[in-house]
Protein backbone atom coordinates (compact mmCIF):
# COMPACT_ATOMS: atom_id res chain seq x y z
CA UNK A 1 0.00 0.00 0.00
CA UNK A 2 1.36 3.55 -0.98
CA UNK A 3 2.38 5.17 2.59
CA UNK A 4 3.37 8.83 3.04
CA UNK A 5 5.85 9.89 5.55
CA UNK A 6 4.70 12.38 8.35
CA UNK A 7 7.34 13.99 10.59
CA UNK A 8 6.18 16.03 13.69
CA UNK A 9 9.01 19.12 13.64
CA UNK A 10 7.38 19.88 17.41
CA UNK A 11 9.20 16.50 18.75
CA UNK A 12 12.12 16.34 15.89
CA UNK A 13 15.62 18.03 17.64
CA UNK A 14 17.39 17.25 14.06
CA UNK A 15 19.92 14.24 15.03
CA UNK A 16 20.31 12.99 11.93
CA UNK A 17 19.39 9.62 12.72
CA UNK A 18 16.47 8.99 10.29
CA UNK A 19 18.94 10.45 7.96
CA UNK A 20 21.72 7.44 8.52
CA UNK A 21 18.78 4.94 8.29
CA UNK A 22 17.21 6.81 5.22
CA UNK A 23 19.61 8.81 2.94
CA UNK A 24 16.71 8.70 0.31
CA UNK A 25 14.19 10.05 2.78
CA UNK A 26 15.68 12.56 4.98
CA UNK A 27 18.31 14.94 4.95
CA UNK A 28 19.16 17.47 7.96
CA UNK A 29 20.77 20.55 6.06
CA UNK A 30 23.53 23.08 7.56
CA UNK A 31 20.82 24.92 8.91
CA UNK A 32 20.00 22.18 11.12
CA UNK A 33 16.33 21.44 9.78
CA UNK A 34 15.39 17.97 8.73
CA UNK A 35 13.91 18.12 5.18
CA UNK A 36 11.43 15.53 4.22
CA UNK A 37 12.91 14.13 0.50
CA UNK A 38 10.27 12.60 -0.38
CA UNK A 39 7.20 12.56 1.04
CA UNK A 40 5.40 9.60 -0.44
CA UNK A 41 8.10 7.59 -1.40
CA UNK A 42 7.90 4.20 -3.72
CA UNK A 43 6.34 1.20 -1.53
CA UNK A 44 10.27 -0.55 -2.12
CA UNK A 45 11.37 2.53 0.51
CA UNK A 46 8.77 1.19 2.93
CA UNK A 47 10.82 -1.07 5.12
CA UNK A 48 13.97 1.90 5.34
CA UNK A 49 10.66 4.36 6.84
CA UNK A 50 9.79 2.38 8.81
CA UNK A 51 13.69 1.47 10.51
CA UNK A 52 14.00 5.22 10.89
CA UNK A 53 10.65 5.66 12.45
CA UNK A 54 11.85 2.75 14.70
CA UNK A 55 15.29 4.46 15.37
CA UNK A 56 14.26 7.68 15.69
CA UNK A 57 14.76 8.61 19.42
CA UNK A 58 12.00 11.15 19.36
CA UNK A 59 9.53 9.24 18.05
CA UNK A 60 8.73 12.04 15.53
CA UNK A 61 8.12 10.00 12.17
CA UNK A 62 4.80 8.17 11.35
CA UNK A 63 3.98 6.35 8.22
CA UNK A 64 0.32 7.18 7.13
CA UNK A 65 -1.32 4.38 4.42
CA UNK A 66 -2.78 5.98 1.53
CA UNK A 67 -5.50 4.64 -0.18
CA UNK A 68 -4.74 3.06 -3.35
CA UNK A 69 -5.37 4.85 -6.24
CA UNK A 70 -8.98 3.72 -7.17
CA UNK B 1 -0.15 -28.95 4.53
CA UNK B 2 2.24 -26.59 6.45
CA UNK B 3 3.78 -27.52 9.72
CA UNK B 4 4.27 -25.45 12.78
CA UNK B 5 7.08 -23.73 12.18
CA UNK B 6 7.11 -23.53 8.58
CA UNK B 7 7.30 -21.36 6.08
CA UNK B 8 3.70 -20.33 5.39
CA UNK B 9 1.94 -17.65 3.50
CA UNK B 10 1.74 -15.81 0.19
CA UNK B 11 5.11 -14.91 -2.08
CA UNK B 12 7.22 -11.77 -0.27
CA UNK B 13 5.33 -12.39 3.02
CA UNK B 14 6.82 -15.34 4.50
CA UNK B 15 5.61 -15.90 8.02
CA UNK B 16 7.33 -17.78 11.11
CA UNK B 17 4.90 -20.01 13.72
CA UNK B 18 7.34 -20.21 16.27
CA UNK B 19 6.24 -19.17 19.62
CA UNK B 20 8.88 -16.14 20.94
CA UNK B 21 8.91 -14.90 24.61
CA UNK B 22 10.60 -11.73 25.66
CA UNK B 23 11.74 -11.29 28.90
CA UNK B 24 11.60 -7.25 30.13
CA UNK B 25 9.49 -5.01 28.11
CA UNK B 26 11.41 -1.71 27.58
CA UNK B 27 13.00 -0.10 24.57
CA UNK B 28 14.62 -3.81 23.40
CA UNK B 29 11.67 -5.19 23.79
CA UNK B 30 9.69 -3.29 21.57
CA UNK B 31 11.92 -2.62 19.25
CA UNK B 32 12.46 -6.37 19.03
CA UNK B 33 8.40 -7.73 18.88
CA UNK B 34 7.56 -4.99 16.20
CA UNK B 35 10.84 -6.35 13.90
CA UNK B 36 9.56 -10.00 14.31
CA UNK B 37 6.03 -9.13 13.37
CA UNK B 38 6.90 -6.58 10.53
CA UNK B 39 9.28 -9.52 9.53
CA UNK B 40 6.33 -11.89 9.47
CA UNK B 41 6.56 -14.08 12.48
CA UNK B 42 2.88 -14.98 13.11
CA UNK B 43 3.42 -17.38 16.31
CA UNK B 44 2.40 -15.88 19.83
CA UNK B 45 4.97 -13.10 21.05
CA UNK B 46 4.82 -12.74 25.03
CA UNK B 47 6.68 -9.88 26.90
CA UNK B 48 6.85 -10.77 30.82
CA UNK B 49 7.07 -6.98 31.90
CA UNK B 50 8.15 -6.09 35.31
CA UNK B 51 6.44 -3.16 35.00
CA UNK B 52 3.04 -1.53 35.67
CA UNK B 53 3.05 0.27 32.14
CA UNK B 54 3.22 -0.64 28.53
CA UNK B 55 6.69 0.39 27.26
CA UNK B 56 7.85 4.09 27.47
CA UNK B 57 10.76 5.73 26.63
CA UNK B 58 13.37 6.66 29.40
CA UNK B 59 15.37 9.56 27.59
CA UNK B 60 13.04 11.96 28.71
CA UNK B 61 12.79 11.16 32.40
CA UNK B 62 16.09 13.13 32.78
CA UNK B 63 14.81 15.50 30.56
CA UNK B 64 11.08 16.43 29.52
CA UNK B 65 9.18 14.18 31.71
CA UNK B 66 11.22 15.55 34.97
CA UNK B 67 10.66 18.83 34.15
CA UNK B 68 7.59 18.81 33.89
CA UNK B 69 7.35 19.96 30.15
CA UNK B 70 5.63 16.84 28.96
CA UNK B 71 3.32 14.03 30.92
CA UNK B 72 3.48 10.47 31.16
CA UNK B 73 1.44 9.90 27.59
CA UNK B 74 4.12 11.20 26.13
CA UNK B 75 6.11 8.38 26.72
CA UNK B 76 5.00 5.20 25.16
CA UNK B 77 7.02 3.81 23.19
CA UNK B 78 4.36 1.93 20.50
CA UNK B 79 2.01 3.89 18.94
CA UNK B 80 -1.94 2.80 20.12
CA UNK B 81 -2.17 1.41 16.46
CA UNK B 82 1.13 -0.71 16.95
CA UNK B 83 -0.48 -2.12 19.66
CA UNK B 84 -3.44 -3.52 17.93
CA UNK B 85 -1.93 -4.46 15.20
CA UNK B 86 1.19 -6.53 16.95
CA UNK B 87 -1.06 -8.37 18.73
CA UNK B 88 1.40 -9.02 21.52
CA UNK B 89 0.32 -10.71 24.96
CA UNK B 90 1.47 -9.27 28.10
CA UNK B 91 2.25 -10.44 31.01
CA UNK B 92 2.33 -6.93 33.20
CA UNK B 93 3.53 -6.63 36.91
CA UNK B 94 5.32 -10.11 36.60
CA UNK B 95 9.03 -10.76 36.83
CA UNK B 96 10.60 -13.56 35.55
CA UNK B 97 12.55 -15.44 37.70
CA UNK B 98 14.46 -18.45 36.28
CA UNK B 99 15.26 -19.14 32.83
CA UNK B 100 15.53 -23.14 31.76
CA UNK B 101 17.74 -23.13 28.96
CA UNK B 102 17.37 -26.71 27.45
CA UNK B 103 13.62 -26.22 27.20
CA UNK B 104 13.55 -22.55 27.13
CA UNK B 105 11.14 -22.42 29.60
CA UNK B 106 10.88 -19.00 31.58
CA UNK B 107 9.76 -19.04 35.36
CA UNK B 108 7.47 -16.49 36.79
CA UNK B 109 6.54 -14.93 39.90
CA UNK B 110 3.03 -15.47 39.73
CA UNK B 111 4.06 -19.25 39.45
CA UNK B 112 3.30 -19.94 36.38
CA UNK B 113 6.07 -20.41 33.49
CA UNK B 114 6.12 -19.84 29.81
CA UNK B 115 8.07 -21.66 27.25
CA UNK B 116 8.99 -20.74 23.89
CA UNK B 117 10.95 -21.56 20.90
CA UNK B 118 12.85 -18.45 21.22
CA UNK B 119 13.79 -16.88 24.21
CA UNK B 120 15.03 -12.64 24.61
CA UNK B 121 16.28 -11.59 27.17
CA UNK B 122 16.09 -7.66 26.98
CA UNK B 123 15.60 -6.93 31.34
CA UNK B 124 18.27 -3.92 30.68
CA UNK B 125 19.84 -2.51 33.90
CA UNK B 126 18.83 -1.15 36.91
CA UNK B 127 20.50 2.05 39.34
CA UNK B 128 23.69 1.49 41.38
CA UNK B 129 22.85 2.90 44.49
CA UNK B 130 24.80 4.94 47.60
CA UNK B 131 25.30 2.84 50.36
CA UNK B 132 23.56 3.87 53.50
CA UNK B 133 20.95 6.45 51.26
CA UNK B 134 18.67 3.33 50.97
CA UNK B 135 16.06 4.27 53.50
CA UNK B 136 16.07 8.14 53.59
CA UNK B 137 13.32 10.47 52.24
CA UNK B 138 14.58 12.81 49.32
CA UNK B 139 17.24 10.27 47.82
CA UNK B 140 16.39 9.33 44.35
CA UNK B 141 17.49 7.21 41.37
CA UNK B 142 16.36 7.71 38.30
CA UNK B 143 15.61 4.60 35.78
CA UNK B 144 12.06 4.53 35.96
CA UNK B 145 8.45 6.65 35.57
CA UNK B 146 8.13 6.26 39.01
CA UNK B 147 11.73 7.51 40.18
CA UNK B 148 10.83 9.89 37.72
CA UNK B 149 8.08 10.84 38.93
CA UNK B 150 8.73 11.08 42.04
CA UNK B 151 11.66 13.50 41.28
CA UNK B 152 9.73 15.54 39.75
CA UNK B 153 7.15 16.10 42.84
CA UNK B 154 9.77 16.73 45.15
CA UNK B 155 11.58 19.44 43.02
CA UNK B 156 7.98 21.08 42.38
CA UNK B 157 7.20 21.02 46.04
CA UNK B 158 10.72 22.81 46.77
CA UNK B 159 11.58 25.97 44.47
CA UNK B 160 15.19 27.01 45.00
CA UNK B 161 16.40 23.64 46.73
CA UNK B 162 19.89 22.86 47.22
CA UNK B 163 20.11 19.99 44.81
CA UNK B 164 23.22 17.70 45.69
CA UNK B 165 23.84 15.09 42.08
CA UNK B 166 26.20 12.90 42.70
CA UNK B 167 27.99 11.47 39.77
CA UNK B 168 28.79 13.73 36.91
CA UNK B 169 28.25 11.21 33.93
CA UNK B 170 25.31 11.94 31.61
CA UNK B 171 22.22 11.09 33.72
CA UNK B 172 23.38 13.33 36.61
CA UNK B 173 24.83 16.15 34.02
CA UNK B 174 20.81 15.96 32.82
CA UNK B 175 19.14 15.81 36.17
CA UNK B 176 21.69 18.59 37.24
CA UNK B 177 20.65 20.82 33.68
CA UNK B 178 17.03 20.46 34.59
CA UNK B 179 16.74 21.35 38.13
CA UNK B 180 19.20 24.43 37.62
CA UNK B 181 16.92 25.15 34.38
CA UNK B 182 14.19 25.24 37.32
CA UNK B 183 15.75 27.57 39.03
CA UNK B 184 17.48 25.28 42.11
CA UNK B 185 20.78 25.17 43.48
CA UNK B 186 22.71 22.48 41.74
CA UNK B 187 25.69 21.01 43.45
CA UNK B 188 27.40 18.11 41.59
CA UNK B 189 29.99 15.96 42.76
CA UNK B 190 32.30 13.57 40.72
CA UNK B 191 34.83 11.35 42.34
CA UNK B 192 36.96 11.65 38.89
CA UNK B 193 39.17 14.34 38.23
CA UNK B 194 37.75 14.61 34.77
CA UNK B 195 33.93 13.67 33.79
CA UNK B 196 33.01 10.91 31.16
CA UNK B 197 36.61 10.77 30.88
CA UNK B 198 36.07 7.38 29.67
CA UNK B 199 33.78 7.80 27.35
CA UNK B 200 35.02 11.10 25.75
CA UNK B 201 38.13 11.21 26.51
CA UNK B 202 39.50 13.61 28.85
CA UNK B 203 39.43 16.73 26.41
CA UNK B 204 35.98 16.74 25.93
CA UNK B 205 35.01 15.07 29.51
CA UNK B 206 36.48 18.28 30.97
CA UNK B 207 34.67 20.42 27.91
CA UNK B 208 31.15 19.02 28.75
CA UNK B 209 32.11 19.76 32.45
CA UNK B 210 32.92 23.20 31.79
CA UNK B 211 29.29 23.63 30.59
CA UNK B 212 27.60 23.10 33.70
CA UNK B 213 29.48 26.33 35.16
CA UNK B 214 28.12 28.28 32.06
CA UNK B 215 24.73 27.57 33.96
CA UNK B 216 25.77 28.46 37.14
CA UNK B 217 26.15 24.84 38.31
CA UNK B 218 29.09 23.88 40.57
CA UNK B 219 30.80 20.81 39.61
CA UNK B 220 33.23 19.31 42.66
CA UNK B 221 35.50 17.18 41.06
CA UNK B 222 38.14 15.11 42.50
CA UNK B 223 35.51 14.53 45.19
CA UNK B 224 33.57 12.01 47.03
CA UNK B 225 30.54 11.73 49.48
CA UNK B 226 31.98 9.68 52.47
CA UNK B 227 28.47 10.19 54.56
CA UNK B 228 24.79 11.75 54.71
CA UNK B 229 23.08 13.38 57.49
CA UNK B 230 19.60 13.38 57.87
CA UNK B 231 17.33 15.01 60.00
CA UNK B 232 14.80 13.71 62.81
CA UNK B 233 12.12 13.03 60.02
CA UNK B 234 14.58 10.51 58.41
CA UNK B 235 14.85 13.02 55.01
CA UNK B 236 18.27 13.99 53.79
CA UNK B 237 19.81 16.95 55.18
CA UNK B 238 23.37 17.24 53.94
CA UNK B 239 26.27 15.96 52.59
CA UNK B 240 29.80 14.92 53.91
CA UNK B 241 32.43 15.30 51.09
CA UNK B 242 36.38 13.61 50.87
CA UNK B 243 37.81 17.21 51.45
CA UNK B 244 36.20 17.43 55.06
CA UNK B 245 33.52 19.97 53.99
CA UNK B 246 29.59 19.68 54.20
CA UNK B 247 27.02 20.50 51.69
CA UNK B 248 23.25 20.99 52.34
CA UNK B 249 20.90 18.73 50.09
CA UNK B 250 17.14 19.37 50.03
CA UNK B 251 17.32 16.88 47.76
CA UNK B 252 19.62 14.14 46.49
CA UNK B 253 20.09 12.19 43.16
CA UNK B 254 22.23 9.41 42.92
CA UNK B 255 23.77 8.89 38.94
CA UNK B 256 26.57 6.58 39.68
CA UNK B 257 25.78 3.77 37.01
CA UNK B 258 24.03 1.07 36.41
CA UNK B 259 24.28 -2.80 36.87
CA UNK B 260 22.87 -5.31 34.19
CA UNK B 261 19.48 -7.30 35.52
CA UNK B 262 20.99 -10.86 35.26
CA UNK B 263 20.37 -11.89 38.97
CA UNK B 264 17.21 -14.31 37.62
CA UNK B 265 19.36 -16.04 35.57
CA UNK B 266 21.76 -16.82 38.30
CA UNK B 267 22.14 -20.18 38.07
CA UNK B 268 20.44 -20.76 34.51
CA UNK B 269 23.93 -21.99 32.93
CA UNK B 270 24.49 -18.81 31.20
CA UNK B 271 27.31 -17.11 31.25
CA UNK B 272 26.85 -13.75 33.54
CA UNK B 273 29.88 -11.26 33.21
CA UNK B 274 28.86 -7.75 33.69
CA UNK B 275 25.90 -8.49 31.86
CA UNK B 276 24.62 -11.88 29.66
CA UNK B 277 27.87 -12.91 27.30
CA UNK B 278 26.80 -13.79 24.49
CA UNK B 279 28.19 -14.55 20.79
CA UNK B 280 28.58 -12.12 18.09
CA UNK B 281 25.27 -12.93 16.72
CA UNK B 282 23.97 -12.13 20.09
CA UNK B 283 23.04 -15.38 21.05
CA UNK B 284 23.63 -16.49 24.79
CA UNK B 285 22.79 -20.64 24.11
CA UNK B 286 20.79 -21.98 21.18
CA UNK B 287 17.56 -20.28 20.84
CA UNK B 288 18.58 -17.54 23.94
CA UNK B 289 19.10 -13.84 22.94
CA UNK B 290 20.15 -11.10 24.83
CA UNK B 291 19.40 -7.44 23.66
CA UNK B 292 19.96 -4.10 24.90
CA UNK B 293 21.61 -3.03 28.49
CA UNK B 294 22.03 -6.16 29.46
CA UNK B 295 23.28 -7.87 26.51
CA UNK B 296 27.64 -7.94 26.56
CA UNK B 297 28.44 -9.38 23.39
CA UNK B 298 32.08 -9.25 21.16
CA UNK B 299 31.64 -6.40 18.67
CA UNK B 300 33.95 -7.72 16.31
CA UNK B 301 34.23 -3.99 14.13
CA UNK B 302 36.02 -3.12 17.21
CA UNK B 303 37.26 -6.42 18.27
CA UNK B 304 35.90 -6.25 21.74
CA UNK B 305 33.63 -7.49 24.18
CA UNK B 306 31.07 -4.95 24.28
CA UNK B 307 28.42 -3.98 26.88
CA UNK B 308 26.62 -0.73 25.67
CA UNK B 309 23.74 1.53 27.73
CA UNK B 310 22.60 3.70 24.78
CA UNK B 311 19.43 4.10 23.54
CA UNK B 312 19.97 3.36 19.78
CA UNK B 313 21.83 -0.03 20.94
CA UNK B 314 18.81 -1.24 22.30
CA UNK B 315 16.89 -0.33 18.92
CA UNK B 316 19.41 -2.18 17.05
CA UNK B 317 20.34 -4.70 18.98
CA UNK B 318 16.82 -5.57 19.25
CA UNK B 319 15.78 -5.51 15.93
CA UNK B 320 19.06 -7.96 14.86
CA UNK B 321 17.65 -10.78 17.46
CA UNK B 322 14.22 -10.26 15.61
CA UNK B 323 16.03 -10.65 12.22
CA UNK B 324 17.95 -13.50 13.90
CA UNK B 325 15.10 -15.47 14.76
CA UNK B 326 13.17 -14.82 11.23
CA UNK B 327 16.62 -16.60 9.77
CA UNK B 328 17.49 -12.84 8.31
CA UNK B 329 20.54 -11.79 10.04
CA UNK B 330 23.57 -13.94 9.07
CA UNK B 331 26.23 -11.32 9.29
CA UNK B 332 27.68 -10.57 13.39
CA UNK B 333 25.95 -7.82 15.03
CA UNK B 334 28.86 -5.03 14.55
CA UNK B 335 27.43 -1.50 15.44
CA UNK B 336 29.35 1.69 15.63
CA UNK B 337 27.92 2.78 19.28
CA UNK B 338 26.19 5.82 19.10
CA UNK B 339 24.41 8.34 22.24
CA UNK B 340 23.18 11.88 22.28
CA UNK B 341 22.33 13.90 25.75
CA UNK B 342 20.46 16.80 26.19
CA UNK B 343 21.77 19.18 28.42
CA UNK B 344 20.92 22.62 28.90
CA UNK B 345 19.81 24.25 25.48
CA UNK B 346 22.95 21.36 24.01
CA UNK B 347 22.61 18.75 22.53
CA UNK B 348 25.48 16.09 22.79
CA UNK B 349 26.01 13.12 20.70
CA UNK B 350 29.22 10.91 20.46
CA UNK B 351 29.69 7.98 17.78
CA UNK B 352 32.83 4.97 17.70
CA UNK B 353 34.84 4.27 20.84
CA UNK B 354 37.23 6.82 21.42
CA UNK B 355 39.84 5.04 23.98
CA UNK B 356 42.12 7.15 26.03
CA UNK B 357 45.12 9.10 24.65
CA UNK B 358 43.48 9.15 21.11
CA UNK B 359 44.11 12.39 18.98
CA UNK B 360 41.39 14.56 19.41
CA UNK B 361 40.79 17.56 16.52
CA UNK B 362 37.88 20.01 16.13
CA UNK B 363 37.08 19.62 12.41
CA UNK B 364 34.26 22.27 12.38
CA UNK B 365 32.54 24.95 14.76
CA UNK B 366 34.88 25.54 18.01
CA UNK B 367 34.17 25.26 21.67
CA UNK B 368 34.00 29.21 22.58
CA UNK B 369 30.61 29.22 19.99
CA UNK B 370 29.73 26.31 21.65
CA UNK B 371 28.87 24.69 18.52
CA UNK B 372 31.70 22.19 17.35
CA UNK B 373 32.28 18.69 15.37
CA UNK B 374 35.58 16.64 17.08
CA UNK B 375 36.76 13.58 15.63
CA UNK B 376 39.43 11.27 17.45
CA UNK B 377 42.03 9.06 16.20
CA UNK B 378 44.29 6.28 17.71
CA UNK B 379 47.36 7.18 14.63
CA UNK B 380 45.91 5.19 12.13
CA UNK B 381 41.91 5.30 11.69
CA UNK B 382 39.47 7.25 13.07
CA UNK B 383 37.83 5.86 16.21
CA UNK B 384 35.11 8.30 17.20
CA UNK B 385 33.07 11.94 16.78
CA UNK B 386 31.75 14.02 19.30
CA UNK B 387 29.67 16.85 18.64
CA UNK B 388 27.89 20.26 20.25
CA UNK B 389 25.55 21.12 18.44
CA UNK B 390 26.35 19.46 15.22
CA UNK B 391 23.66 16.64 14.96
CA UNK B 392 24.64 16.30 11.20
CA UNK B 393 28.45 16.24 11.35
CA UNK B 394 28.23 13.22 14.16
CA UNK B 395 26.28 10.88 11.50
CA UNK B 396 28.54 12.03 8.65
CA UNK B 397 31.49 10.75 10.82
CA UNK B 398 29.45 7.94 12.12
CA UNK B 399 29.22 6.49 9.03
CA UNK B 400 32.72 6.67 7.70
CA UNK B 401 33.53 4.83 11.12
CA UNK B 402 30.73 2.25 9.55
CA UNK B 403 33.02 2.29 6.25
CA UNK B 404 36.36 1.67 8.51
CA UNK B 405 37.75 5.27 7.57
CA UNK B 406 41.85 6.01 8.52
CA UNK B 407 42.53 9.09 9.90
CA UNK B 408 44.17 10.86 6.99
CA UNK B 409 40.72 9.72 5.20
CA UNK B 410 38.49 11.58 7.92
CA UNK B 411 41.15 14.67 8.05
CA UNK B 412 40.89 14.51 4.46
CA UNK B 413 37.33 14.53 4.38
CA UNK B 414 36.93 17.29 6.90
CA UNK B 415 39.05 19.67 4.67
CA UNK B 416 36.68 19.09 1.38
CA UNK B 417 34.24 19.60 3.32
CA UNK B 418 35.72 22.85 4.76
CA UNK B 419 36.79 23.69 1.47
CA UNK B 420 33.23 23.14 0.09
CA UNK B 421 31.14 25.49 2.08
C1 LIG C 1 16.86 8.78 32.84
C2 LIG C 1 17.49 8.14 31.63
C3 LIG C 1 17.88 8.94 30.56
C4 LIG C 1 18.48 8.39 29.45
N1 LIG C 1 18.85 9.21 28.42
C5 LIG C 1 19.48 8.68 27.35
C6 LIG C 1 19.90 9.53 26.29
O1 LIG C 1 19.71 10.74 26.30
N2 LIG C 1 20.54 8.96 25.23
C7 LIG C 1 20.79 7.61 25.16
O2 LIG C 1 21.39 7.16 24.18
N3 LIG C 1 20.37 6.78 26.15
C8 LIG C 1 19.73 7.29 27.25
N4 LIG C 1 19.32 6.45 28.26
C9 LIG C 1 19.60 5.01 28.15
C10 LIG C 1 18.47 4.21 27.50
O3 LIG C 1 17.23 4.61 27.99
C11 LIG C 1 18.70 2.74 27.75
O4 LIG C 1 19.86 2.37 27.04
C12 LIG C 1 17.52 1.87 27.32
O5 LIG C 1 16.41 2.13 28.12
C13 LIG C 1 17.87 0.40 27.38
O6 LIG C 1 16.74 -0.35 27.03
P1 LIG C 1 16.56 -1.87 27.45
O7 LIG C 1 15.29 -2.30 26.81
O8 LIG C 1 17.80 -2.61 27.15
O9 LIG C 1 16.48 -1.90 29.04
P2 LIG C 1 15.60 -1.10 30.11
O10 LIG C 1 15.10 0.17 29.52
O11 LIG C 1 16.42 -1.04 31.33
O12 LIG C 1 14.35 -2.03 30.37
C14 LIG C 1 14.42 -3.28 30.96
C15 LIG C 1 13.04 -3.66 31.43
O13 LIG C 1 13.05 -5.00 31.89
C16 LIG C 1 12.28 -5.09 33.08
N5 LIG C 1 12.76 -6.24 33.85
C17 LIG C 1 13.93 -6.34 34.53
N6 LIG C 1 14.01 -7.55 35.12
C18 LIG C 1 12.88 -8.22 34.79
C19 LIG C 1 12.39 -9.53 35.09
N7 LIG C 1 13.10 -10.41 35.82
N8 LIG C 1 11.19 -9.89 34.59
C20 LIG C 1 10.47 -9.04 33.82
N9 LIG C 1 10.89 -7.80 33.50
C21 LIG C 1 12.08 -7.39 33.99
C22 LIG C 1 12.53 -3.77 33.76
O14 LIG C 1 11.50 -3.51 34.68
C23 LIG C 1 12.54 -2.81 32.59
O15 LIG C 1 11.26 -2.36 32.30
C24 LIG C 1 18.70 6.99 29.39
C25 LIG C 1 18.32 6.17 30.47
C26 LIG C 1 17.71 6.74 31.57
C27 LIG C 1 17.31 5.85 32.72
S1 LIG D 1 15.68 10.76 13.70
FE1 LIG D 1 13.86 11.80 14.48
S2 LIG D 1 14.61 13.47 15.74
FE2 LIG D 1 16.30 12.75 14.47
S3 LIG D 1 16.28 14.07 12.69
FE3 LIG D 1 15.09 12.27 12.18
S4 LIG D 1 12.99 12.79 12.71
FE4 LIG D 1 14.29 14.29 13.70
Amino acid sequence: MAFKVVVNFDLCESNAICMDVAPELFEVRDDDFLYVLQETPADDLREKAEAAADRCPKQAISLEDLASPQ
Amino acid sequence: MPQAGDLVGGPGEPTVTSPVVIVGASLAASRCAAALRRGGLDGAITIINAEAHLPYDRPPLSKQFLSGEWDADRLSLLKPEQLTEFELDWRMQTAATALDVDTRTVSLDDGTTVQGDHVVIATGAAPRRLPGTEALAGVHVLRTLGDSAGLRRELAERPHASVVVVGAGFIGAEVAATAATAGHRVTIIEAAAVPMERGLGAQMGAFCGSLHADHGVDLRLSTGVTGVRSDADGRIAAVELSDGTELAADVLVVGIGVVPTTAWLDGSGLTLDDGVVCNAHCEAAPGIYAAGDVARWPNERFGELMRVEHWDNAVEQGIHVAKRILGEATEPFTPVPWFWSDQYEHKIQLAGRPKAGDLVEIVTGSMEERRFAAIYGDGERLTGVFGLNRPRHVMQYRRKLAEGATWTEAIRFAEEARSGN
